[in-house]
């Protein structure tokens, strides 16, 4: 099947009206050593499998939103709003 | 009845060097390898040789990069490629007919002009040329015809090219088995042993190797690997798509890239056109096509050469590229781990890198030492924050 994704404002719409924002992941403090910095800033998790990750609605309503999805099939689970006291990194 | 161009093997108990991944890659580090004598090795391979992008390329070569590192690194692999026929027996039909960057906007051109003055200061051949001589290289490209950006300057590369992919994995394929290497499909690798900050063994679904020394050569699955290594990477995985379409009467002779339209095509020999463009924006280890690339690619295409609007496409397939950072590939040993030795974050790009890095690679695993041409390219780069940025050279053109 097609890859497509729900948007939580607008429904289900074709993936390329989305952009990929990457999986989330927690950002060092400022003053943590330069290794987590170059860990964080350069480093993948790469999964192949369940992911939690940031997509924007770049064709349409321009919201950032969170969805799970499988890497190996592109079949999404679930999307949702990110609440702003959420701590989900990215 | 002809002889098999390479041999199966039972899985032996332990080897010097397993490579795992039978693309060009693995199979080049592993005929390199045994030129130099080490001979006691195995190229692992899950499915099937050339089942990764070395199977699903569009098969440009070319050395027309942006740093110096990446220039002579990739002239090394021309000058290799340049020989191989000879050096493997074997008719790779590399066909070095030139190889054509346009730009479409002044940041552009400037961008072609800095890449031209570098090529010639490492003695790669390529120069910027204007419209006139753009039409007179190209003759049915729509260099003056109406478009919604026309063309003001092109990178013309001469040695750049296509090649036949395929032979090339086979030629490899063959010449590592007849020095001595031992090739096994239908091989997974499902586990790595390190043990006190050293590789020790590879476990597979055939059982269990010993090994001296590992190499990563898994391209778009290179960050499975190195995790059973412990080794994190700075690489995502993006599928790239591509496509043919039906046998025309041969009227391209060069490869035509353009970032700014976002396409890239060539004609093969079979008088087929070859499209592709930039890598999906989504990271995933899913190779289906979509339709949407289809639609973009036939729209870019149609602003180079209108007169194509009624041609069809035959086929339409996709492959994982192993994204890294600075659109550089990572080769060499892992800083953590001893005997992890890696050739990945070939991107889009890596077809054309096989020879150089098999070549040196197998150098650095015989001697100990690394050669001059990959030093730029360890892991290190990144927490050194000496980067190879490449991308204004390599995220369309591949
Ligand atoms: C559509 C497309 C167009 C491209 N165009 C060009 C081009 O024009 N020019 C260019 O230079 N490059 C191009 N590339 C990039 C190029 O194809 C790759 O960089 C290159 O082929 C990578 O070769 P490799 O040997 O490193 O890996 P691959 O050929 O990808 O081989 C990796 C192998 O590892 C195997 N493997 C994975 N996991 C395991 C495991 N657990 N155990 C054992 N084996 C495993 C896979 O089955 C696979 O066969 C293109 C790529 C694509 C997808």
């Amino acid at each position: 099947m097609a890859f497509q994704i729900e948007c939580p404002n607008c429904g289900v719409r074709p993936a390329w009206e989305f952009h990929y924002g990457g999986a989330t992941r927690n950002r060092p403090e400022p003053q943590a050593p330069s290794a987590d910095w170059v860990e964080y800033i350069y480093s993948r998790s790469n999964t192949r499998g369940e992911e939690s990750e940031w997509w924007y609605h770049r064709s349409a309503c321009k919201l950032w939103f969170l969805a799970e999805r499988d890497t190996s099939t592109n079949h999404v689970l679930e999307t949702r709003r990110f609440e702003a006291q959420e701590n989900v990194g990215g | 009845m002809p002889s098999p161009m390479w041999r199966q093997h039972e899985l032996k108990e332990s080897y010097d060097v397993v490579v795992i991944g039978g693309g060009v890659h693995g199979l080049a580090t592993a005929y390199y390898l045994t030129k130099l004598g080490v001979r006691n090795i195995a190229v692992l391979e899950a499915k099937y040789l050339g089942f990764g992008g070395s199977g699903r390329n569009t098969a440009i070569v070319r050395s027309n990069y942006r740093t110096p590192e990446g220039i002579a690194f990739y002239d090394h692999s021309v000058k290799l490629y340049e020989q191989l026929a000879a050096e493997l027996e074997f008719n790779v039909m590399f066909s070095q007919h030139g190889h054509f960057t346009l730009a479409h906007n002044e940041r552009g051109v400037t961008g072609l002009i800095e890449r031209a003055n570098n090529n010639r200061m490492v003695g790669v051949n390529s120069r910027v040329i204007y419209p006139a001589e753009i039409q007179k290289l190209v003759p049915h490209l729509n260099v003056f015809g109406h478009s919604r950006f026309p063309i003001m300057a092109a990178l013309y590369h001469p040695p750049g090219g296509i090649i036949r992919h395929d032979a090339v994995v086979w030629a490899y394929a063959r010449g590592a088995d007849r020095g001595g290497a031992h090739i096994h499909q239908q091989t997974e690798v499902t586990a790595i042993d390190v043990h006190q900050g050293k590789v020790t063994s590879v476990r597979t679904n055939r059982g269990t190797i010993r090994a001296g020394a590992v190499v990563n050569a898994t391209a778009g699955y290179a960050s499975t690997i190195s995790k059973m290594a412990g080794v994190p990477l700075p690489i995502e995985s993006h599928p790239l798509q591509a496509c043919v379409t039906e046998p025309l009467k041969p009227f391209l002779d060069a490869v035509i890239v353009s970032s700014t339209l976002h396409v890239y095509v060539s004609q093969t020999d079979r008088g087929e056109l070859v499209l592709g463009a930039e890598v999906d924006d989504h990271q995933s280890y899913s190779i289906k096509g979509s339709l949407a690339f289809l639609e973009g690619a036939a729209t870019h295409l149609l602003e180079l050469f209108p007169f194509l609007a009624n041609v069809k496409v035959l086929r339409q397939w996709a492959g994982l590229c192993d994204m890294t950072p600075d659109y550089s590939p990572i080769i060499g040993e892992a800083p953590d781990v001893k005997g992890f030795l890696m050739t990945v974050g070939w991107g889009t790009y890596g077809f054309k890198a096989g020879p150089a890095s098999g070549h040196l690679l197998a150098e650095r695993i015989a001697s100990g030492k690394t050669p001059k041409l990959l030093e730029p390219f360890g892991l290190e780069r990144f927490a050194n924050d000496c980067l190879v940025g490449e991308k204004a050279a390599a995220s369309v053109s591949h």
